[in-house]
Formats: C-alpha cells, sequence, structure tokens
C-alpha cells in the first residue's frame, strides 16, 4: 500500500485543534479509535454520533468536508472485503435488492466499514492539524523509547531525500530506453531497489559520522520540550469522552 | 495489507500490542548492541529506504503490479532486530499520517508484518546459508526460500489472530485456506524480488549483507612478502558484477520449495478445520459445519479418522495446486516472451521452462 503517500498531510491553520499540544492529540485520538472499537455494532445511532463529534471536530479545526473526504480513499482495499462479507459468511440468509445475502455478514461488514471510516477519519484530522514533526515531539512525551523517536525522524527526514533518489534513478532509467513492462524487467527493477539500499545505508553511515564530529553521543538534546496545562487537556478530552458517553449508552440501551 | 479498527476485538488488539512492544523492545536493546550510537541515523534511513520501495511498482500482467513488502528484505539486509525496528516504525507512521492500518490495530500489524515476518524470514535465512555451500548463489536461493515463507507465515499469524479475536465468524478453514493462498502467490513475487535484491547488494558491497557477515566467498588474501595475510576490512568483492549468471539454481530451489511447501503447509490447513470441527461439534454450535472450507474439497471423501489417508490427499492437492500455478506461470511467460523483441534473452525466462 505504498503508492499515493506523496500528497500533501498537513493542512495550515490556527485553529484551536491546530493549536493543542501534539501528545494531547495523539492520546484524545487514541482513546476515541478505542471508544468506538469497543462499541457495540447493533448500536448504529451511535456511530452517527461519532461521525457527528469527528464533523465537529474538523469544523473546529476549519478542514473542509472535500479534504477530508479525499482523504477517505485509503480505505478503498477494504470496503471491497467488507462488501464480500455478506456473501461468504454462513448464518440465516436475507434477501436485499433481490439477492440472497446473510445476517451475521451484514452485520460484519457493517461493523468494519463504520470502525473503519471512523478510525481513518479520525487519524486523518489528527495528521491534517499536526505537524510531523509535533507529532514525534508528542509521542516522545508520551514516554516512547528515545531511540525509536530518533529512528522515526530520521525516517521522516531522510524519506524525502531517499525518495527523491528512487526517481532520479528512474529517470535515468527511462533515458537509457527502459521500460517496465512485465516480469522480465524484475531484474533491473530488483537491481535499482539493491542501490537504493546501499545509497540509503551508505547516507546513514555519513549522517552518522557528521553527527559525531559534532558531539553526537547516542542521545538527541531536548530543545523544545512540549508541555500542556490542565486547560489544553480538558479541551482535548472533549472528544473521548463525549465518545465515551455514547458508547456507554450504546452498551445499556 | 494493513489491518484497519474494528476488525480485530479490543482485548486482542491490546494483547498485540503488548507483544509487539515487547518484540521492540527486546529490538532495541539488541541493536543498540549491535550498532550502539550508529543505531539511530543508520536504521532512521533503512526505514526510510523501505518506506520508498515500497512504492517501487514491479508490473506483473496486463496491467497489474505488486510491490515489495520488504520484511525478509530488511531482515537479511540488516538483521532481525533493526529490522524490526525499521518495520515498526514504518508501520507507525503509516498508521499515525497516512491513516494506512487503524490506530488501535497497530500491535497487530506490528505484529504479523513487522514481527513475524522478520523472525520467520531470517530463522529460515540463517538455516538455509548455514545448509548450503558457502556461494554467493545459495545466499540468493536462500533468501528467495526465506521471502516465500515469510509472507504466508505472516498471513497464517493474522489468521491465528482473527481466530481468537475476530469481530465477524467468517469459518476460519475458508479465512485460512484462502489468506495461504493469496499469499503463496504473494510471496513468490517478493520471493523474486528479494532475492534478485539481495543478489544486487551483493554483487557491490557483500560487506552489507548482515544475514552472510563475513561475506559469503572466502575471505581476501594479500600476498606480503611471500606470505598470505588478511585484507583489510570493507574491501570491494573483486569479481565483477556484470558477469551474467544464470538463476536455473534459483528457479530450481524456488520450485523445489514451493512443492514442498504446498506439501506440508496444505496438510496443516486441511488439518486445521477438522480440530475446528471438532471444536464446534464439542460446543455443539456444528449446524455452522455444512458450510466448511474443507467440505466441497476431494479431501472431504478420505474421512477425518484416516491421517494418513488425509496427509496424502493435502499434499497431492497442492502440488497439483503448484503445478497448476507453473503451467499457467509459463503459459504467461510465453505470451510475454512472443510479445518481446528478442525472445529467449533474459536468462531467467529460459530457465523457468527448463525447470
Amino acid at each position: 500500500m505504498g503508492a499515493g503517500h506523496a500528497h500533501k498531510l498537513y493542512r495550515q491553520g490556527h485553529s484551536p485543534v491546530h493549536g493543542l499540544p501534539p501528545h494531547c492529540k495523539l492520546v484524545a485520538v487514541f482513546c476515541f479509535v478505542l471508544v468506538v472499537v469497543c462499541t457495540p455494532r447493533e448500536a448504529m445511532w451511535a456511530f452517527g454520533l461519532y461521525a457527528a463529534l469527528l464533523g465537529a471536530v474538523a469544523a473546529a479545526a476549519r478542514i473542509p468536508a472535500g479534504f477530508l473526504l479525499k482523504r477517505l480513499v485509503v480505505e478503498v482495499p477494504f470496503v471491497a472485503f467488507a462488501l464480500l462479507m455478506p456473501f461468504v459468511v454462513p448464518g440465516e440468509q436475507t434477501t436485499v435488492l433481490g439477492v440472497s445475502v446473510s445476517v451475521p455478514g451484514l452485520w460484519g461488514a457493517w461493523n468494519v466499514l463504520a470502525k473503519a471510516t471512523l478510525g481513518v477519519a479520525a487519524s486523518v484530522l489528527l495528521a491534517s492539524t499536526t505537524e510531523l514533526r509535533a507529532v514525534l515531539l508528542g509521542l516522545q512525551r508520551l514516554k516512547l523509547p528515545p531511540l525509536l523517536v530518533q529512528i522515526a525522524s530520521f525516517m521522516i527526514r531522510y524519506g524525502d531525500v531517499v525518495t527523491d533518489e528512487m526517481r532520479r534513478m528512474a529517470i535515468a532509467r527511462r533515458s537509457r530506453g527502459f521500460e517496465a513492462r512485465g516480469v522480465r524487467q524484475w531484474r533491473v527493477l530488483a537491481a535499482s531497489a539493491g542501490a537504493l539500499f546501499i545509497r540509503s545505508y551508505e547516507r546513514g553511515e555519513r549522517v552518522h559520522l557528521a553527527m559525531v564530529s559534532r558531539g553526537y553521543a547516542g542521545t538527541m538534546p531536548v530543545i523544545d520540550e512540549v508541555t500542556a496545562d490542565r486547560r489544553q487537556w480538558a479541551y482535548a478530552a472533549t472528544l473521548p469522552v463525549l465518545a465515551l458517553a455514547v458508547c456507554l449508552l450504546g452498551w445499556t440501551l | 495489507m494493513h489491518v484497519p479498527d474494528g476488525f480485530i476485538d479490543a482485548p486482542v488488539s491490546v494483547a498485540a500490542g503488548v507483544f509487539a512492544a515487547g518484540a521492540v523492545a527486546v529490538s532495541l536493546r539488541g541493536a543498540r548492541r549491535e550498532l550502539d550510537e550508529r543505531t539511530a541515523p543508520l536504521a532512521g534511513l533503512v526505514a526510510a529506504f523501505i518506506f520508498a520501495v515500497q512504492m517501487l511498482n514491479f508490473p506483473v500482467a496486463a496491467g497489474t503490479s505488486g510491490h515489495l513488502m520488504g520484511g525478509a528484505l530488511a531482515a537479511i539486509l540488516v538483521g532481525p532486530r533493526t529490522a524490526v525496528l525499521c518495520l515498526s516504525v514504518v508501520l507507525l507512521l503509516q498508521g499515525v499520517f497516512f491513516a494506512d492500518g487503524g490506530l488501535t490495530a497497530l500491535g497487530v500489524n506490528v505484529t504479523v508484518m513487522g514481527v513475524v515476518t522478520v523472525v520467520v524470514a531470517y530463522a529460515v535465512f540463517r538455516l538455509l546459508t548455514g545448509l548450503l555451500p558457502r556461494a554467493r548463489r545459495s545466499v540468493t536461493a536462500s533468501a528467495f526460500v526465506a521471502a516465500l515463507v515469510s509472507v504466508p507465515a505472516s498471513a497464517a499469524a493474522f489468521t491465528l489472530l482473527y481466530w481468537i479475536g475476530g469481530t465477524t465468524d467468517i469459518p476460519i478453514g475458508k479465512v485460512f485456506t484462502a489468506m495461504i493462498g493469496v499469499h503463496v502467490l504473494i510471496g513468490i513475487g517478493e520471493a523474486v524480488i528479494t532475492a534478485l535484491t539481495v543478489g544486487a547488494v551483493l554483487a557491490v558491497r557483500p560487506d552489507l549483507v548482515h544475514g552472510v557477515r563475513g561475506g559469503p566467498a572466502a575471505p581476501l588474501k594479500l600476498r606480503v612478502d611471500g606470505a598470505l595475510v588478511d585484507a583489510p576490512a570493507a574491501t570491494r568483492d573483486p569479481e565483477p558484477a556484470a558477469a551474467p549468471r544464470s538463476s536455473r539454481g534459483l528457479w530450481i530451489t524456488g520450485l523445489v520449495s514451493a512443492f514442498l511447501l504446498a506439501g506440508f503447509v496444505s496438510f496443516y490447513a486441511s488439518a486445521s478445520p477438522d480440530g475446528l470441527e471438532r471444536v464446534a461439534a464439542d460446543q455443539g454450535i456444528d449446524e455452522k459445519a455444512q458450510e466448511h472450507g474443507a467440505a466441497g474439497s476431494p479431501l472431504a471423501d478420505y474421512g477425518v479418522g484416516d491421517i494418513a489417508n488425509a496427509r496424502l490427499s493435502g499434499g497431492l492437492a497442492g502440488v497439483i495446486g503448484v503445478s497448476a500455478t507453473v503451467v499457467v506461470g509459463t503459459g504467461v511467460f510465453r505470451v510475454i516472451r512472443r510479445r518481446g523483441e528478442e525472445p529467449g534473452t533474459a536468462p531467467h525466462d529460459r530457465d523457468h521452462e527448463n525447470a
């Protein structure tokens, strides 16, 4: 699922959602998705309320609906899978539009579609209101191992460099008359992948030497600690708390 | 494919998350011991490489194309610990930024696509490189088999998680058969690309292939004053990389392993529904059993009690399946070759027909 990642994810803005500290947003989104996953699928209205909550967040963050919907395309492969479910799951049969489908299969498809869509929408809102670097700072604040955060930050910093390198290699191949048509061209493509690995690894070695020569000893100094006061936490908690209320209603009703 | 939210229930997702966190913690300690303070830049760049190489399209035929998943490749090139770290970081960032895979399913994704793939691929690779003679060709052949096994293994791990905590009761035999069937095909593509890529790295920088540190060939010696001394480390491979190499061994190894896999794996594939059937009968919920995945297969005629027959028929079915795949594959190759300008110039094409 590597294709189509190149679009611009972050949407510049100065809304209250943009201004929240990243770790508050990460916790809020994670709790929200967890609550959604725990909701019984029979409570259909609950999912409508969740969608309304996310819509409110999008409005507060001034993210246009078109932008959000375009980003939801990521889940297309899954929609295909969910649509298969009513036909392969055994159980009580019913007729929808003249086609015989199974009731548990319909419930399963609804369950996956509703929860996955809400999860994707929540992630998209997070990514479009938070800069990449800010998310990393938030993850660090949430006590993710510093080494893992460093690896992630190097990946983000050099992701575009490596992708550009790959693009230049593709241009070099094409300018020499290469055209990938089928399996017979795999050897050339794999050789490119191998060359890309060697270049990435050697770049890693150079980056390390450059860092060592500037005094790096295995840890990064924390120069911009992100902090959140109680008011910001309360503001961020609105979404998961409301969702939790909906979820509890869904279980009791 | 990345698992989204709502596919696996919350308790199993949390358990998978705890397992994934443990595996990442172990890898962090191991990688730091291996790479010390070089870990962050090197693993970060390798993660960026995996992220980029997943976007490299490998055309198959008729407009379809696939791409590398990179688990086996990373395990072989940088070692299992660094590979687990790189894949976890890639999956984490894909989940947070690209909404590729659910946030609550992150543990499931890291477990299935990161840990299981890497561990299986590396174990198979080390086993085979230990058994085979020390030559470059056996390294690429081992890489082929490692990648081929790792993809269905991760599919099997997913099926296991789905069996425990799936939100919809699809008959698990059906899920298993479908997942393994599709992923054996994907695994063949992954295996070819992985083997070719490892071969390409091996030709230029053999010292970078972690799985065969020390080099596949005997270390280079220098003659100084009549005595042989070890050449300094990090020397280039003396062999010119451009020499055309036959990949017949690779194809034969691949075919043999595919047949072996089909023989053994299909036995377990057909054994698993049997176990489930028994569970279903014990629980008194076997009214669903007529919809069973194995019910329509020839295996059903042999009876459940006779294990020897079941194994034979399962293995036979697998071998027949692989043969059918080979026949279809050869047909596709022939069609492509007829369309190509110079018939029979690509060595792997020709060798495939021989094999």
